[in-house]
């Protein structure tokens, strides 16, 4: 059972071979007896869930039910759920009963969705490897000596294993993306402003955006139906008609210009992913698509832009944090300043100190020139450079990430090399663009990914294009082994 | 651009992170690392480029201004450190 | 050495929305603590901002009544500090391109002669909440009612040159921003604050000296006693040899001082930066053009038409062009009396204002409407009554018992210009009193006039006030 897509899952329940209440069970066995070996779980909530899933199974014999009605979901722990802890992967929320949904939340218990529980993740998302977590590091299911990627790591994870038939993400510099690909499953990122951000706990606000990781591309489309749309508490959400992103996934490949940036096939690039995402590019030409190249001239600069905006907004977005209306505060503190340093220091883990700090300096006075600003101009280098090749081709083509699922502990006090595992994906969150990223093959045991970028509001292409593919390989429907 | 440690104390004040003396050294080797990495972006010329704060060249939306919200105040002290008689409470603060 | 003050004032205002500047959580004052405070005014984990379209509509109303630049594009920004009554640990205002910028406001000085006050820029802004002191053992209290409030903080250039000008400028927006509707200038609840930074030169010296910036003026009086304190400190360690700091200092109405803040002691880095949960406010000809048609009369204009149209002194006009409702009270009492002008001023700012500071009512809270003030002024001009009856009526309507014309009727004060009745009057009085009848003939012409106010008391008494006073004059020469 826990083999099956959501495709798949939501006809087994409206023909009633299983009930929701059934399915959310066995999920949440499968979360008991199997996360200990991956903490991709930061907590499940059962109790919620059985609810959830007894009202869903009401709705389907009252013939009132969606495609997604009764079928289990788990949330990165980033997404506020009314009346559950919501950690972000700190200690400083580890205290922290979020006394309201995330807009996300909302919609996805509106279309009939049951919460397994919360997944595990980098603290206050920043990183890419889902080790800065206050809970722990999530292992990758591939390889349990290796990290998932990060930050939405334990959503990867769990939805590999199949502990959850899927899972919500968000993506600042990757964060869906390049999980999804160490981990072997199917994970967007839409356009910047389609998902509401509203409860989403804030990274980078210009550059964080929500979006699905699941097995397969359709079942990524079945949930951007349910996601996507705009919200009047999101200043940055955007009022679009409704799109229905299954219409497409059928669609004929022919015709459809892919472009190949030069600047994604280095010498930097492993050997064995490099050939693993030219093999599947040709699957692409082989199905009527045309290859391009295209030149994205200012990629080497979007590892520099981004370690200056997203930082700079961070350690603004964290001085929330204080000790004083929510979250952790420190024991006895002398008077204020004692409070909020101490609170702090204590409260947030290294990776995030580090990046308020970094975030402090670029904006002080003195260097927000040299540093902010100048990070802003690249930003719309890069962007130009998108939207000079998306003006050629359809799609780009390239490597989620430079190499497979790393070993724990290998990168965690290097932050320069892990932050440099973000090559391929930051850039896309500086343009604001969406993008995919698929199974791909596999380098030994370990996943490769291949991500599809697209120009704005382009998604119900990538998905399609996405989906093309999965028809025509079998990637995504391998399990890891032990979780079979 | 190397940062001194009087730079990290700065920093850190500036922040309200609490720096004990020996992570000093630890902060200093990992953000100079990390503004090594940043400090390519100067290599670009940009004069002629305007700053792009974000992705979407779109304009604000507006609210009406109308009472949406209505007392949580019960729910939302729940979760909070210290409250006495609805008010939060901080150490004695001096102005 | 003779010094010169340099002044230049930051006035915050509150403005008169229903909701937040960035949540729809009330603004009313006086709530219990922290229950105007909702998710996104707390900062909590998750929240973001949404702007009020009506805090902007109002901003752009002020920058026209001061003949501003209206930002077509404009920008929030984050300022970063920590303070508890912060929540969010940035306040969310504007640094590059403000709504409004380079105004002008002319203001009156003592000598009558007018002088134009530059403004630099206003921008709209998110209040803080209020630290509480007292109540709590070795704590602090926070309640975040007020965070989130919107509030355009006004700044001036430094043309002030002495804190009466500083509090007649201060005045001048008060009035103008109560006309505009756009806040209730109430500055007892803090609706209308300002910080003044002051420094101060040798006269006749261009270059600006350092300045100290002075908080928690809540008051026109104070406005004054702060600044004279803070020239006269600044004069005193010039004098003495030593130099002035750059300091931000707190006002102290009760000791009449000011003393250096020890939350603002270390020098601030903001670091500003664009707010990225927020676009750009895009603000378009069209947009300002249907705000600049809603824009009211304002005091200026207000004040010289009154002199123009109705004729009234420059200190009338002033006075009866303080406020919207005090003005529109005297057009449609004018109107009601049919003119007599210069009779409802008197009334309004003589009788009327005496009793509403008594009973410390606002005007729009006056127990006479404007209507039934101009139907009494209507009633004296006509003869119906003096304006020595007219004072009972006044005091009638006053306790409420109806319109001029009802209380005139019912209790019988219409004045006697029967001449045959006033004349028995006249009579009975001369012949009851001998001694004052000889004494006045007796007297040369110079010192008559004071004597017959012996008789005209006399009638007026026995008449009960209502006996017309010129008709009883003349009649009392003709006899006596």
């Amino acid at each position: 059972m826990h083999e099956h897509t959501l495709a798949e899952l939501s006809r087994l329940l409206n023909t009633g071979k299983i009930s929701s209440t059934e399915l959310t069970r066995l999920y949440l066995e499968r979360a008991e007896r199997l996360n200990p070996q991956l903490n991709g779980y930061i907590n499940t909530t059962p109790e919620r869930a059985l609810a959830q899933a007894k009202a869903a199974d009401l709705t389907i014999l009252h013939k009132n039910h969606g495609p997604l009605t009764g079928i289990p979901i788990a949330h990165k722990d980033i997404f506020c759920v009314d009346g559950t802890r919501t950690s972000c992967g700190s200690k400083m929320l580890d205290n922290f009963i979020a006394p309201y949904n995330a807009t996300v939340v909302e919609k996805l218990d509106a279309a009939g969705m049951v919460t397994l529980g919360k997944t595990n993740m980098d603290e206050f998302a920043m990183g890419s490897s889902t080790e800065t977590s206050y809970y722990g590091p999530t292992t990758n299911p591939w390889d349990t000596s290796r990290v998932p990627g990060g930050s939405s790591g334990g959503s990867a994870s769990v939805v590999a294993a199949r502990l959850a038939p899927a899972a919500t993400g968000t993506d600042t510099g990757g964060s869906i993306r390049q999980p999804a690909a160490l981990c072997g499953i199917t994970g967007l990122k839409p356009t910047y402003g389609l998902v509401s951000r509203y409860g989403m706990i804030a990274f980078a606000s210009s550059l964080d955006q929500g979006g699905p990781m699941s097995r397969t591309a359709e079942d990524a489309a079945m949930l951007m139906n349910a996601m996507v749309g705009f919200d009047p508490r999101d200043s940055t959400s955007l009022a679009r008609p409704k799109l229905d992103y299954t219409a497409h996934l059928s669609d004929s490949l022919a015709g459809v210009k892919v472009g190949i940036p030069k600047q994604y096939f280095t010498d930097d690039l492993d050997t064995d992913t490099a050939n693993k995402v030219q093999e599947a590019i040709k699957q692409f030409e082989q199905a009527g698509a045309s290859l391009h190249p295209v030149d994205l001239p200012n990629t080497h600069l979007s590892i520099p832009a981004y370690y200056v905006i997203a930082p700079a907004e961070a350690s603004s977005n964290l001085s929330r944090f204080d000790g004083v209306r929510f979250g952790y505060r420190c024991q006895n503190p002398v008077d204020l300043l004692d409070l909020y340093t101490r609170s702090r220091a204590e409260g947030f883990g290294r990776e995030v100190k580090r990046r308020i700090m970094i975030g402090t300096y670029v904006l002080s006075a003195g260097y927000f020139d040299a540093y902010y600003l100048k990070a802003q101009k690249i930003r719309r280098l890069i962007r130009d450079d998108f939207q000079n090749a998306l003006k050629q081709v359809d799609v780009i083509m390239g490597p989620t990430t430079p190499k497979p699922a790393f070993k724990l502990n290998e990168l965690i006090d290097d932050p320069v090399s892990m932050y440099l595992s973000d090559i391929f994906t930051v850039s896309v969150n500086l343009a604001g663009l969406p993008a995919i990223s698929i199974p791909a093959g596999f380098s030994g045991q370990l996943p490769i990914g291949l991500q599809i970028i697209g120009d704005y509001f382009s998604e119900a292409k990538l998905l399609n294009i996405a989906h093309q593919y999965q028809l025509h390989t079998d990637w995504h429907k391998q399990t890891p082994g032990g979780f079979a | 651009m190397s940062l001194q440690q009087s730079d990290i104390r700065t920093i850190a004040k500036l922040a309200r992170l609490a720096v004990k003396e020996d992570e000093l050294a630890q902060y200093q080797q990992a953000l100079g690392s990390i503004l090594g990495l940043v400090e390519q972006m100067q290599a670009v010329q940009t004069d002629t480029v305007a700053p792009l704060a974000h992705p979407l060249d779109i304009h604000a939306r507006l609210r009406p201004d109308v009472v949406t919200e209505t007392d949580q105040r019960a729910k939302f002290q729940q979760i909070a450190p210290e409250t006495e008689n609805g008010f939060y409470l901080v150490p004695r603060v001096i102005e | 050495m003779l010094w010169e003050p340099v002044i230049g004032l930051e006035i915050h205002v509150q403005l008169a929305t229903r909701s937040k500047l960035f949540s729809g959580a009330a603004t009313r004052y006086g709530a219990a603590p922290n229950v105007q405070a909702c998710a996104v005014d707390l900062g909590l984990p998750g929240v973001l901002p949404v702007i009020n379209a009506e805090a902007v509509r109002m901003a752009i109303t002020f920058g026209l009544a001061v003949n501003a630049e209206i930002a077509d594009t404009s920008i929030f920004a984050r300022k970063n500090y920590f303070y508890p009554d912060l929540p969010k640990g940035y306040q969310i205002s504007q640094y590059e391109l403000p709504v409004v910028a380079n105004g002008t406001l002319d203001i009156t000085l003592e000598d009558g002669t007018s002088k134009t006050i530059r403004i630099t820029r206003a921008h709209l802004e998110e209040d803080a909440g209020k630290s509480v002191h007292e109540g709590f053992a070795s704590r602090t209290g926070i309640d975040l009612n007020r965070a989130g409030t919107p509030l355009i903080e006004i700044v001036s250039e430094p043309d002030l040159r002495s804190s009466h000008e500083a509090a007649v400028y201060m005045k001048k927006i008060h009035t103008l921003v109560r006309y505009l509707g756009i806040s209730d200038g109430n500055m007892q609840e803090g609706s209308f604050r300002c910080d003044a930074n002051v420094s101060v030169r040798p006269k006749g010296t261009e270059k600006l000296g350092t300045r100290a910036e002075l908080k928690n003026i809540n008051s026109f009086r104070f406005v004054e006693l702060a600044i004279n304190h803070e020239i006269a400190r600044q004069i005193d360690l010039l004098e003495s040899g030593h130099k002035i700091i750059q300091e931000t200092r707190l006002y102290d109405a009760d000791k009449d001082e000011t003393r250096p803040m020890r939350s603002k002691e270390e020098a601030n880095d903001y670091r500003y930066f664009p707010d990225p949960d927020l676009l750009p406010i895009h603000i378009t000809i069209d947009d300002i053009a249907l705000i600049r048609n809603t824009l009211p009369e304002l005091p200026d204009h207000k004040r010289t038409r009154f002199i123009k149209d109705y004729a009234l002194s420059e200190y009338d006009s002033e006075q009866l062009s303080g406020s919207r409702e005090i003005a529109d009270y005297f057009e449609t009492a004018v109107s009601t009396a049919g003119g007599q002008a210069k009779l409802c001023a008197n009334w309004i700012i003589g009788d009327l204002t005496a009793t509403l500071n008594a009973r410390n009512l606002e005007l729009s809270a006056s127990p006479v409407t404007a209507s039934q003030l101009g139907g009494m002024i209507k009633r004296i001009a006509d003869n119906t009554i003096s304006s020595k009856i007219a004072k009972q009526v006044f005091e009638a309507m006053c306790n409420g018992e109806g319109d001029a014309d009802a209380i005139i009727a019912s209790k019988g004060l219409q004045q006697v210009t029967d001449t045959g009745a006033i004349e028995k009057i006249v009579d009975e009085v001369i012949n009851a009193s001998p001694e004052q009848v000889k004494q006045y003939r007796d007297s040369p012409e110079e010192k008559r006039a004071k004597l017959i106010g012996y008789f005209v008391g006399q009638i007026m008494k026995k008449s009960q006030g209502k006996a017309n006073p010129q008709q009883v004059n003349q009649l009392l020469k003709d006899k006596l």
